[in-house]
């Protein structure tokens, strides 16, 4: 009976991680946003995220098939992809539309740079950004009642703002599918520290030096700082697209610079650039920038340094 | 202590900690081979022929790192053989077939013991290696100025899982234990005693708070509960749990002030200080689901792992794997001839689903290598340099640090061979340093 053994190096058991359990964590963490976003932009919205999830998913089986591949949409990656890209579009997007943004992410950027792993920027947040450049206003101002950046600069009166505050973190105002409902990212955000999948190193440095920016550019007035942070794509950004592990760094000192640049660039294109909104644009910048950053911030061997044997 | 080091929750699957450890009756006969150290294989000073009795030395250490060897049974030898190890590397073995008197050489008795010189001595004659699973000659980790020695640092962190044998010993074993400290404390006029001990494993932990109680009038023995996390047994990892001091790349433990001895090793001592017996037998655990009654066994050393199972009640199921040692950084096993050796802590039958490992697929960067790695070594670059052959990337990232306790394969979502990589990359450095050394 022992002519079967296996033989093999240490270890030999395993945590049970695996990439499709990350995959479906990020997906239980979108869950409150989507059912938000359905909630509030109503059917349509459902529409939209299932179209995009089923393009992405059939791009990536049909690519990996015609290229005779080892299927992978087991991982459940490419419906993260679909997901984080239908709830980054607008309720009332013509679905050709999103159609053509699951090929720019699914083909275009992640497999034709070799899948899963080897993509260099965020396939979601690049097809936002290829939508958002090719189809004009479709991909952000498609709401009648847009608050988003505008908030920062039309100047709102106190009451207004108090109220608004309330209004923004639940999400009733207009934007893409799931980015609104501030109150369901943040439920999500705290699944996916609590699961480990990520930490908080870039959501809160990301947001917090929007924050602070914010904070100063509004002559230190932290309610109309907090409305612009509430405002636009901002939570979703750095919650579950900047903290893809692909395309940002995987050492904490490298979050840290990840966070705060992409913060940084995010109030700039936000106050000074003519896009209405930077979140997309920060990140996309931040991801090409990603390789470099890691090697500037290498974790430090506690063994090192010693007299070299 | 600035910060605790990271690691990996493992299962501890702990199922012999608190049952009774049996003698195993002796073997028909049992395979010695001569290298179950660190070091040179020991040379066999015996014949075809000639009969042994349990305890006469049968092989004799060749050279400074290395340790003699002992029959564990009485009985003529039949054999002396080319015996192809678990590791991968042939050594010579000796084969003894039982007369089954279990009679014991009439040379054995206790060593006389009056000076630090005798003391080391003694420890390399009784044949004990560092019986935690490294196998390191105890002897040459004693040979140091005792000037130096800060701390002596028992390990009592048995951080694999199944794996109990040290718990038996910490438990049941600790006037061996007593004896054998009692006695290096005086000849190395050691002040400070560390057992480092998991904070899970209560059992050791009030059976060496009493063991520290008793010693306290001739040394201060401090009872150091650790977390109960994996590696905590890695010598470097108890080192800087227990005393703060970190031992680099390079440096030995003794360069840090501390000698780190398993608790084992030293019960081994005390038994030979007392007795002159010297290392035959091996408590061992043996588990694992295709076990039919997992339990800690003492065993002969050179019994072969067949006879070792069968006195477990079998196995209940075809096993997947046969693994030496716990399953994050034990050698599995060809075949059952192979024998329980001086350090093997225990030996497991893992079935199909304990031993099941996911499919390898493509890294997704997430940083879990890194951030689960003990000293902060980044196995996902080490395996890119590695794949690219790039030696001088390989040195830049200290893969010489690597320990390879396994936590970044064991944590590693897309299952790559990381700690393996980490292996060979350190077999390629050593190499292409060798070869530079001879231009």
């Amino acid at each position: 009976m022992s002519n079967n053994l296996k033989l093999s190096v240490s270890p030999h058991i395993h945590s049970g991680n695996s990439t499709s359990t990350i995959m479906l964590d990020v997906i239980v963490a979108l869950i409150p946003a989507t059912v938000a976003g359905c909630i509030i932009f109503g059917l349509r919205s459902c529409l939209v995220l299932a179209a995009c999830i089923v393009s992405c998913v059939l791009f990536e089986f049909l690519y990996n098939l015609i290229l005779k591949k080892e299927q992978t949409i087991g991982d459940f990656s490419a419906v993260v992809t679909g997901l984080l890209l239908g709830l980054n579009l607008p309720a009332n997007i013509p679905i050709w539309q999103c159609i053509i943004g699951s090929f720019i992410a699914i083909i275009i950027v992640k497999c034709l740079f070799g899948g899963i792993g080897c993509n260099i920027v965020n396939p979601a947040i690049t097809a936002r950004v290829f939508m958002l450049v090719s189809f004009g206003t479709m991909t952000t101002a498609a709401m009648p009642t847009v608050v988003d950046t505008v908030a920062g600069a039309t100047p709102l009166s106190a009451e207004t703002i108090e109220q608004s505050i309330g209004e923004l973190f639940l999400g009733l105002k207009g934007g893409a599918i799931g980015e609104t409902c501030i109150l369901a990212l943040v439920v999500g955000l705290v699944y996916l520290l609590v699961r480990k999948v990520i930490s908080w190193h870039i959501p809160l440095t990301f947001i917090g030096t929007v924050y602070i920016c914010s904070f100063f550019m509004e002559g230190l007035d932290p309610i109309k700082a907090l409305a612009m942070i509430l405002s636009g794509g901002l939570f979703i950004g750095a919650i579950f697209m900047a903290t893809d592990y692909v395309t940002s760094p995987s050492t904490a000192w490298g979050k840290v610079v990840f966070g705060v640049g992409a913060g940084l660039l995010t109030f700039l294109i936000r106050y000074f650039g003519d896009y209405p909104e930077g979140v997309s644009f920060a990140i996309l910048f931040f991801n090409i920038l990603t390789p470099y950053i890691e090697k500037w911030t290498k974790h430090k061997v506690l063994l090192a340094g010693g007299k070299k044997a | 202590m600035a910060f605790s080091l990271n690691g990996v929750h493992t299962p501890h699957r702990k199922n012999t900690q608190n049952k009774a450890t049996i003698r195993m009756p002796l073997p028909d006969s049992v395979t010695i081979p001569m290298s179950m150290h660190i070091g040179a294989p020991a040379t066999p000073i015996v014949k075809i022929g000639d009969t042994v009795k349990t305890g006469t030395k049968i092989a004799e250490a060749t050279g400074y790192v290395s340790a003699p060897i002992y029959s564990s049974i009485s009985g003529k030898v039949t054999k002396i053989k080319d015996f192809l190890l678990s590791n991968g590397s042939t050594t010579q073995a000796i084969v003894i077939e039982s007369d089954g008197e279990g009679s014991v050489d009439d040379s054995i008795f206790p060593p006389v013991v009056d000076s630090k010189e005798s003391l080391i001595a003694a420890i390399k004659e009784s044949g004990i290696v560092g019986l935690g699973g490294a196998g390191f000659p105890t002897h040459v980790k004693f040979n140091v100025d005792p000037e130096k020695i800060d701390y002596l640092i028992i390990n009592g962190a048995e951080c694999e899982p199944y794996v109990t044998s040290d718990t038996v010993t910490m438990v049941s074993r600790t006037e061996d234990m007593k004896i054998a400290l009692s006695i290096i404390c005086e000849f190395f006029g050691i002040k400070n005693v560390i057992v480092g001990v998991e904070s899970n494993n209560k059992t050791a932990i009030s059976s060496m708070k009493s063991f520290a109680q008793d010693m306290s009038d001739v040394c201060k023995v401090d009872v150091k509960v650790l977390p109960a996390l994996y590696p905590q047994g890695g010598e470097k990892v108890l080192i800087y749990h227990t005393t703060g001091r970190i031992v680099k790349l390079g440096m030995l433990p003794i360069d840090t002030g501390c000698i780190v001895i398993n608790c084992t090793t030293l019960a081994a001592i005390g038994n030979y200080l007392t007795t002159g017996m010297p290392l035959i037998e091996k408590c061992v655990t043996v588990d694992g689901g295709a076990v039919s009654e997992p339990q800690n066994v003492i065993v002969p050393i050179g019994a072969p792992l067949a006879n070792v199972f069968e006195f477990c009640g079998g196995l209940k199921t075809e096993p997947a794997k046969i693994i030496y040692g716990g399953p994050m950084m034990g050698l599995t096993v060809p075949n059952m001839d192979q024998p329980i050796l001086k350090n093997t802590n225990a030996v497991l039958a893992l079935t199909e689903k304990e031993a099941w490992l996911p499919k390898t697929t493509a890294c997704i960067r997430c940083g879990a290598c890194t951030n689960t790695c003990p000293f902060g070594i980044a196995p996902a670059l080490i395996e890119r340099a590695y794949d690219k052959n790039d030696i001088e990337e390989l040195e830049a990232l200290n893969v010489d640090a690597c320990m390879e306790c396994g936590c970044c394969s064991f944590v590693c979502p897309a299952n790559r061979p990381l700690v393996q990589k980490n292996k060979l990359s350190k077999a390629v450095l050593k190499n292409a340093k060798s070869k530079g050394e001879k231009k």
